[in-house]
């Protein structure tokens, strides 16, 4: 073919599309000015600050609009992010120029300690693999009608894998470096077993492993390890931390002072104390509930 | 005579096998239980409010608990006794309800009940007297869904209901205590009809049978004979036709609206269970309340199943034992029939008024087969007796999209089970389309008190 036809024919596209590409860009230019949305910058400050999870926790959809929150809001006593924790606080607060918020770590706590061995399956349930489900139609496969039902329900709405089933107890284990208390796993037990309770000092803390509220001989025969609302731990607390309520005892997290005092009047062992150094007079009672 | 001829409901439904093993087991007394537990709520709507206490002594047939509301049921002691204590016991579901315990001390019966067996066909009560006394007697829907009957029979003022259904049809398999109801009561239930007729104002009412209980349905036609107003119906053996949207169809060809507005009386019907109408015979003829149900206890293995008449809070224990004990390969206990009822967590669970039969599986056939992935073979969409598509249903429950799932109307489901049933992979389709029933009643009722 003819070059000296082709050269033009390129030349002419080129200078044609560049001319487009111009004009187009000068009016863009115009446009985007005259419509110019202004966007406070500190929104990009803040959600640089924020975990990036987009978990919720902090009741709003994504960390984007929390972020956003965060600067329309005239303080931030209302507004608090349980993921970042107080650090991440801290630094929107400096951003913010306001003072920072300081809550204490909290952590998911699993309030059943019945295990295949501690708790005898009454029935074989067979349906839909959901607790969800489960709950809906048979109340429990055990005598107790609290316990944890051990499908799982936690286990998948943990957008932090800190949770597994563990295959020899049958009972959720919460991993305490992974778990950011964002709550989520909290409305998904239908049986209301987790509770976010203060992480405490050095990790350590005491809660009653138990939320059976039938009476003491009822729970005891549907389960080994049940609070049976003796109230024993309610006499021996020096600081009146722990309440019995519909024969079950509760430790208030704010009262407690961590003696451990009660920890080994409980006569079903419904007391657990987390990452106590064990103490040297006694035999190890039970420890671990969480893997460190 | 009349040519047969058999009607049914129009979409879906199955077959399951009858397995009516007790069709020709009389009706036998089961005698007095040692102790009965009652529940409050046996109906649905208010618990009835209790007006006895502990240590008093009641006699059988009095008034132990009143209806709290106008939509609840009275309770009366079932047997003459001490009341004992006032405890939460397990139901059926598991779950601990509040109950009256009262210890048996014999069988004296309140003044003026006649517990004769005399037939008494003139109706004496005008339809003010009717209603009332159905409601004194606490009589709720014994077939299974428990609303009270006297709401019934006192429709919205703007609603007028011109057919009288009578659901005799008795569609699960296994069960057979209406069946026998209507072949041993069969006179008693034209009068109960005749009660319920008069207490609706109406002339027409419709007995919808299924088919496979011919020697019901020739009973009836011969002693409805001199009734123009009754009719006996034959209708095909298929399941759900005892369902009250399919009988409502296939006796009227008429259509209940969908939920949650559409109501029988919408369409101009009230639906009465047989066993309901017999204890409305009872209670206006012979002024005994509501205290006593036919229950079948049936299943391969069991040496002495059959039909008994139990009074309320009996022990299941028992009625199993009169049955001949639990047979050793037992796998699963039902309250109702294999398709729609509950598998029981124990035995020791009292009869409540919509209890009617109790279905003992064998081990090999009592556990649910394992689940696999859906092959998409449409089976559920095309047995779903209300046009729904259980399948999608299922997954929009599984993902919590209940937007969507209101607009594909999981709200309609009736809970009849074919889709479970039907499905080849064995997946637990009703199990979440359940679930997603009560969370989206949830969500409603939340959005409409907001």
């Amino acid at each position: 073919m003819d070059s000296n036809y082709v050269t033009p024919v390129i030349l002419y596209t080129i200078l044609a599309l560049c001319t487009v590409g111009i004009t187009a860009a000068v009016i863009l230019y115009f446009v985007a000015q005259k419509f110019k949305v202004i966007k406070d910058p500190r929104i990009d400050n803040v959600e640089q600050a924020l975990p990036a999870a987009n978990c919720g926790a902090c009741g709003y959809p994504g960390c984007r609009a929390f972020a956003e929150a965060c600067v329309k809001a005239d303080d931030l006593t209302q507004l608090y992010c349980p993921v970042g924790g107080s650090d991440c606080m801290g630094v929107i607060a400096k951003i913010m120029g306001q003072e920072a918020q300081t809550r204490e770590k909290l952590v998911a706590v699993v309030r059943c300690a019945g295990a295949y061995d501690k708790r005898p399956r009454t029935i074989r349930y067979d349906g839909a693999p959901t607790c969800a489900i489960m709950h809906q139609t048979v109340s429990s496969d055990t005598g107790c009608p609290n316990g944890c039902l051990g499908l799982g329900d936690c286990v998948r709405v943990c957008r932090f894998d800190a949770i597994r089933m563990d295959p020899v107890t049958g009972l959720p284990v919460v991993d305490q470096d992974k778990c950011t208390a964002c709550g989520a796993c909290v409305p998904a037990c239908p049986k209301d077993i987790i509770e976010l309770r203060k992480k405490g000092p050095k990790d350590r803390r005491i809660f009653i492993s138990c939320i059976n509220q039938d009476r003491g001989p009822v729970a005891r025969k549907a389960c080994q390890v049940a609070c049976i609302g003796c109230g024993i731990c309610v006499k021996t607390c020096p600081f009146d931390a722990i309440t019995l309520n519909n024969n079950l005892a509760y430790i208030d997290p704010d009262k407690c002072k961590l003696c451990r005092k009660c920890v080994p009047v409980c006569p079903t062992h419904a007391i657990w104390e987390v990452n106590f150094p064990p103490k040297p007079s006694k035999e190890s009672l039970v420890t671990e509930n969480t893997t460190t | 005579m009349k040519k047969l001829t058999s009607t049914t409901f129009p979409q879906g439904g199955i077959h399951p096998v009858d397995n009516k093993l007790t069709a020709d087991k009389p009706i036998q007394d089961l005698g007095l239980p040692e102790s009965v537990s009652v529940h409050l709520t046996q109906h649905i709507g208010k618990p009835a409010t209790a007006i006895v206490q502990t240590g008093d002594t009641v006699k059988a047939g009095q008034l132990i608990a009143k209806a709290d509301g106008f939509i609840s049921a009275s309770l009366h002691a079932p047997v003459s006794g001490r009341i004992e204590k006032f405890i939460d016991v397990m139901d059926q579901t598991g779950y601990k309800k509040k109950a009256v315990i009262i210890k048996t001390t014999g069988d004296e019966w309140q003044e003026g009940i006649d517990l004769s067996s005399d037939l008494i066909s003139e109706i004496q009560s005008d339809r003010e007297a009717i209603i009332q006394k159905i409601a004194q007697a606490g009589i709720i829907g014994m077939g299974g869904a428990g609303f009270p009957s006297h709401v019934k029979l006192q429709p919205p003022k703007d609603k007028t209901i011109e057919y009288l259904l009578i659901n005799g049809v008795e569609c699960e398999p296994f069960l057979t205590s209406d069946h026998r109801l209507m072949l041993e009561k069969s006179r008693e239930l034209i009068v109960g009809i005749q009660i319920l007729l008069k207490a609706l104002k109406i002339n027409k009412a419709r007995v919808g049978v299924e088919e496979n209980k011919q020697d019901a349905i020739e009973l009836l036609r011969q002693h409805a004979a001199n009734d123009p107003r009754i009719e006996i119906h034959p209708l095909k053996v298929w399941y759900p036709q005892g369902g009250e949207r399919q009988l409502v169809k296939a006796l009227t060809n008429r259509e209940i609206p969908p939920p949650p507005k559409g109501l029988p009386h919408d369409t101009g019907c009230a639906v009465f269970n047989v066993a309901t109408t017999f204890a409305v015979y009872e209670a206006v003829q012979k002024n005994k309340p509501c205290v006593e149900r036919i229950v079948t206890v049936t299943g391969y293995n069991l040496t002495n199943p059959g039909n008994f008449r139990v009074r309320i809070g009996t022990s299941v224990t028992q009625l199993i034992q009169a049955a001949g004990g639990l047979p050793d390969n037992a796998g699963k206990i039902l309250s109702g029939g294999p398709m729609m009822g509950k598998a029981l967590p124990q035995t020791d669970i009292p009869i409540t008024k919509t209890m009617g039969g109790i279905v003992i599986l064998p081990e090999d056939q009592a556990q649910r087969k394992p689940s696999v992935e859906c092959i998409r073979c449409a089976k559920c969409v095309s047995v779903c007796p209300l046009g729904l598509e259980p399948y999608l249903l299922m997954t929009l429950s599984d993902k919590e999209l209940w937007e969507r799932a209101q607009e594909e109307k999981m709200l309609s489901c009736c809970e009849c089970a074919c889709c479970q049933f039907i499905c080849p992979s064995h997946r637990p389709l009703l199990d979440y389309i359940r679930r997603g029933k009560a969370v989206l009643t949830q969500i409603l009722l939340s959005a409409k008190t907001k």
